[in-house]
């Protein structure tokens, strides 16, 4: 693993994301040099209401993800609903409308298994709250491609499921409350 | 990262489809295309992506298998409603005015927005001075759109759609429930013509007054977008309109100057003049 300034984020979560993220995603310090792209569960008729709430709160620019774009350092971008959210080699985003994966669209397995791909060691997932198994499979990827993977503890998580199969599948995985995982992430991104 | 086996893998395979049966995925986004065959290897039984590639050369009974993974388009009836409705609202007021229309709905895939065009065009009363021209590459997918009949417990979602995007009759008008499954009208249909169309490596064919072309290029490269827009731009009559995904846009497309925002919320454009 090689965790540096270069570092790309992943960060999936479900039941229970609102609060976890805002636990998280306000402390990133501005100059944070790595992209962060965020996969929650939301209804798909529903307009991502996740994206002008961080903002009021964030240091970072967050927005949703568009196709074709560039990721840009410091950014944090969340999948749109209804879409999956995928990177390709070249770290540009891309959607899919494919059909959903885990019962989910977005699929936290979707973004995880295609960022593993782009980024390899250069990449830290993130598994957080949440009621169902989406995200397990693809942290596993990210730990076979040799990222960092970060399980948000069970013990804290307001829903466990998520946490709990992400562990099954990645033992090695780093389990971690809401402020270790705050300060890991600020720590790796500083300029 | 550095290129694995795998990708070498599969951009062969993708070269193999075009030389072979010039199906060209080549310029498709990858990472997509990389989910779909792996998906296809796994549950057509194949130990790797050359296996199946070796395969699908000598067989060409596996490629209408292969494709059916490649192609796949999951949508519904009226998908994002309020597309429909500002068709309904904005649009087809402007379509009113000529004495006759055609309609391309590229990539068509199973027919779903094909039926909800014609259920629209059928309600503001423009059905019967149009020709739709609904393309697809998969032929059975075409064959399906051709036969219109869906699943029966797809049907609520479809009617809660087409009551949001301002529907003025009720969609079982349109169909036969039985066994079930719902076979939508003939009469939908009698207007449509359905034809094998590749938007990577076919020509302009008419002159259309609205092409309709959602969630198929966010399947594309840019370069691939860029030669597809091109075709749009093309087929477009003076002032015709351009309707896109909600995530898709012109913005990186070199013809995004030809083409004026007509209502950006609905990604829908009309060609500038001339």
């Amino acid at each position: 693993m090689n965790v540096t300034s270069s570092s790309t984020v992943v960060i999936g979560a479900s039941a229970g994301a609102v609060q976890a993220l805002l636990a998280v995603l306000p402390t990133l310090p501005a100059g944070f040099t790595a992209p962060v792209l965020v996969v929650v569960h939301v209804p798909p008729d529903r307009d991502n209401v996740l994206v002008p709430l961080l903002q009021a709160k964030c240091r970072l620019t967050v927005k949703e993800a568009e196709d074709k774009e560039a990721l840009a350092p410091g950014v944090i971008y969340f999948a749109p609903s209804d879409y999956h959210l995928l990177v390709e080699a070249d770290r540009t985003l891309a959607l899919s409308t494919d059909e959903p994966v885990n019962y989910s669209r977005p699929s936290i397995d979707v973004l995880f298994e295609s960022a593993a791909d782009a980024y390899g060691e250069n990449l830290v997932g993130v598994i957080l709250t949440g009621a169902n198994h989406d995200g397990a499979a693809g942290l596993k990827a990210v730990v076979e491609a040799g990222g960092v993977a970060i399980v948000q503890s069970p013990a804290e998580a307001y829903a466990t499921p998520m946490p709990h199969a992400a562990l099954q599948a990645s033992p090695t995985a780093l389990i971690m409350n809401l402020d270790a995982i705050a300060s890991y992430l600020s720590s790796l991104g500083a300029a | 990262m550095s290129e694995t086996i795998e990708d070498l893998e599969i951009q062969l395979l993708l070269e193999a489809l075009y030389q072979r049966y010039h199906y060209d995925f080549r310029h498709y986004a990858r990472a997509s295309i990389k989910r779909r065959l792996t998906q296809a290897r796994g549950q057509l039984g194949f130990p790797t992506i050359s296996a199946l590639q070796d395969r699908v050369l000598h067989d060409p009974a596996m490629l209408p298998r292969l494709l059916d993974f490649l192609t796949v388009q999951v949508s519904e009836m009226f998908r994002d409603p309020s597309y429909f409705r500002a068709l309904r609202e904005h649009v087809l007021p402007h379509l009113r005015t000529y004495p006759s229309l055609k309609v391309w709905i590229a990539g068509c895939s199973a027919g779903e927005e094909v039926y909800s065009l014609a259920i629209l065009f059928k309600e503001e009363g423009l059905y019967d001075r149009t020709i739709f021209y609904a393309t697809d590459i998969n032929p059975e997918a075409l064959a399906e759109a051709e036969a219109g009949v869906y699943a029966l417990d797809r049907i609520r979602k479809f009617t809660e759609n087409h009551q949001k995007s301002g529907g003025k009759s009720s969609l079982s008008d349109y169909y036969t429930a039985a066994y079930g499954r719902a076979a939508f009208d003939k009469g939908l249909r009698s207007r449509v013509v359905f034809s094998d169309h590749s938007l990577v490596t076919d020509a302009v064919f008419a002159e259309m007054h609205l092409i309709s072309c959602r969630n198929v290029m966010i399947y594309f490269d840019r370069t691939l977008q860029d030669r597809a827009i091109g075709l749009f731009r093309g087929s477009l009559t003076r002032k015709g309109f351009l309707g896109l995904g909600s995530k898709e846009s012109l913005r990186f497309s070199s013809h995004a100057s030809a083409f004026a925002e007509f209502l950006p919320g609905e990604k829908i454009y009309q060609k500038r003049e001339p």
